[in-house]
C-alpha cells in the first residue's frame, strides 16, 4: 500500500470489476483535446486506407453508410482517469473496411483532419476490435467527440480512437503518433496502466 | 519525464480562494518542470482504496519544489481533501510532472496569447510565472509580449490576484479580466459572459501570429477556439486544455 491519507475515505466510484487500474467512473463524456474541433461536414468527409506500398482504398460519405452497420456497446477508458461503461455506438468494422485490402504490414497510423495521429497495431484494429463510429448513444457523433466519425479502439486508452479520422496508413514499422510523441504509452492497454512512458 | 509513483511532501498549503487551495509540495530528485505540465495526485485510505486525478502545476520553479491549486469541486472525490484535509508535512503520492504539448517554450520567440477560463488559469500562470522570471535570461521567448483574458465568476473566484497586477506592472505582461456573474465594486462595469467582440478586442491581433493557450471547461475551450479559427486565426496555433465533462459556457 502506499502513503496513507488519514480521513480520506473516496467514494468509492470505482468498486466495479469493469474498471482498469487507477480509473473511476464518470455519467458524463469528457473531451480531452490538443486543439481546436474541425469542423467537417459529411459532403467533404472521406475515409481512406493506404497500404505499404502505396495502394489507396477510399470511401466517401454515402458509401461508407452503404457498408454493412453494426451496433456495440462498450466500456471506455481515458487516460486521465475517468471511464465510462456500457456506451453505444453505430459505425463499421475495421473488418468490414478491410475487405478488399490486400497488406502485409504490421501497423497502422490513424490520420485525422486536423492533424492528429495516432498509432495502433493492425492486430488491435480486426478481429471485431475497432470500428470506425459515427453514431453515440442513437445520434450524429458530435463535433466535440470526434464527429462525423471518429476511430473506436475500446480496449485501449480513448487517445487511441482518433477523433474526426480521416484515414489509416499500413506501416511496416510501429511510428509514435502525435500523444505517443508527447510523453504517451507506445500501445495504451488500460488493464496494464500504459498511460505515459 | 518521471512517469511512476513518487512520494511527495507538502511544505506549504495557502488559501487561494474561497473554493481553492494552492499547495507546495517538494518532490525529492525532481529538477525544474516546464510550463503547462501537470501532475497525477494518489490518495490511499486507510483500507487501501485509492483515487487518482490530475492537476496543472502552477508554479516556474528551477528545483525539487512545485506548486498545485486546487478548486474543490462538488461531487470531487480528490479534490476535497486536498482543499480541505491536506496539511503541511503530510505526504503524498505523485505522478509526473508529465505532459509536453500543452508546454509554454521560451525557445518560440512569438507574443503569446493565454485564454483561461475559471480554474484553467492555473496551468497559464505557470507560463506567466515562467517567463517573468527568465526575462535575464537570453531565450527569445523572455522578450515575448504575454496577455492573458481570463473569464472568472467574481472577483473574489479570481487566483493570483495581487501577483497578477504586480507582474502586470511589466510591459511584457498585460491581463484583461473578464467577470461573468460579479464585477468589482465600484468598476461601473456589469458582469457578463465573455463574447466573440470582447475577445477578439482584448487579445492580440492576428497579425502578431501569437501562439494560444486556452485552457478551462470544455464547452469554454470549445466556444473560445471556435470564435478564434472564425476570426482567422490559424488552427494550428491554437492549444488547448479542457477539464470537466459539463458547464462553463463562456
Amino acid at each position: 500500500m502506499g502513503i496513507v491519507s488519514p480521513g480520506f475515505f473516496g467514494r468509492r466510484r470505482r468498486d466495479d470489476p469493469a474498471l482498469p487500474p487507477g480509473q473511476y467512473l464518470t455519467e458524463s463524456f469528457p473531451v480531452l483535446s490538443a486543439g481546436p474541433t474541425p469542423r467537417i461536414t459529411p459532403l467533404e468527409w472521406e475515409f481512406t486506407i493506404t497500404t505499404e506500398t502505396g495502394q489507396v482504398h477510399r470511401w466517401n460519405w454515402e458509401e461508407f453508410l452503404a457498408l454493412k452497420q453494426d451496433d456495440v456497446t462498450r466500456d471506455i477508458h481515458c487516460v486521465t482517469s475517468w471511464s465510462k461503461l456500457g456506451t453505444s455506438w453505430r459505425g463499421v468494422s475495421i473488418d468490414t473496411l478491410f475487405e478488399s485490402v490486400e497488406s502485409d504490414a504490421e501497423f497502422t497510423m490513424a490520420h485525422s483532419y486536423g492533424g492528429y495521429t495516432t498509432n495502433v497495431p493492425l492486430d488491435d484494429l480486426l478481429g471485431g476490435k475497432a470500428w470506425i463510429a459515427h453514431q453515440f448513444d442513437g445520434e450524429a457523433l458530435e463535433p466535440a467527440h470526434g464527429g462525423p466519425a471518429r476511430l473506436l479502439v475500446p480496449h485501449l486508452y480513448f487517445w487511441k480512437s482518433a477523433k474526426w479520422v480521416r484515414g489509416l496508413e499500413l506501416l511496416r514499422q510501429d511510428e509514435p503518433g502525435f500523444w505517443e510523441s508527447n510523453g504517451y504509452h507506445m500501445y495504451g492497454d488500460p488493464w496494464q496502466e500504459q498511460r505515459y512512458w | 519525464m518521471r512517469t511512476g509513483w513518487n512520494v511527495a511532501e507538502v511544505i506549504e498549503v495557502r488559501q487561494e480562494t474561497g473554493t481553492a487551495r494552492t499547495l507546495r509540495l517538494r518532490l525529492p530528485g525532481l529538477t525544474g518542470h516546464r510550463p503547462g505540465q501537470h501532475v497525477d495526485v494518489r490518495l490511499t485510505a486507510p483500507d487501501g482504496y485509492t483515487a487518482v486525478r490530475s492537476y496543472s502545476v502552477a508554479s516556474a520553479l528551477p528545483g525539487d519544489e512545485l506548486e498545485l491549486t486546487v478548486e474543490e469541486l462538488a461531487d470531487g472525490e480528490v479534490s476535497p481533501y486536498l482543499v480541505h484535509q491536506v496539511a503541511a508535512g503530510d505526504q503524498l503520492e505523485v505522478r509526473g510532472p508529465v505532459g509536453g504539448w500543452f508546454v509554454w517554450n521560451p525557445a518560440d520567440p512569438a507574443p503569446v496569447q493565454l485564454i483561461a477560463g475559471g480554474s484553467g488559469v492555473v496551468p497559464l500562470m505557470a507560463m506567466i510565472r515562467s517567463h517573468a522570471a527568465g526575462t535575464t535570461d537570453g531565450a527569445p521567448g523572455f522578450a515575448a509580449p504575454f496577455r492573458l483574458l481570463y473569464s472568472v465568476r467574481s472577483p473574489a473566484s479570481a487566483y493570483y490576484g495581487a501577483e497578477l497586477d504586480d507582474l502586470a506592472r511589466s510591459p511584457l505582461l498585460t491581463v484583461t479580466y473578464v467577470y461573468t456573474r460579479e464585477a468589482p465594486a465600484g468598476s461601473g462595469t456589469r458582469p457578463r459572459r465573455l463574447d466573440a467582440p470582447t475577445l477578439l478586442d482584448a487579445i492580440l491581433p492576428v497579425s502578431d501570429n501569437p501562439a494560444f493557450f486556452i485552457c478551462g471547461a470544455t464547452a469554454f475551450v470549445e466556444t473560445v477556439a471556435d470564435w478564434l479559427v472564425q476570426a482567422g486565426y490559424p488552427a494550428d496555433r491554437i492549444k488547448t486544455e479542457r477539464y470537466g465533462g459539463t458547464g462553463g459556457t463562456p
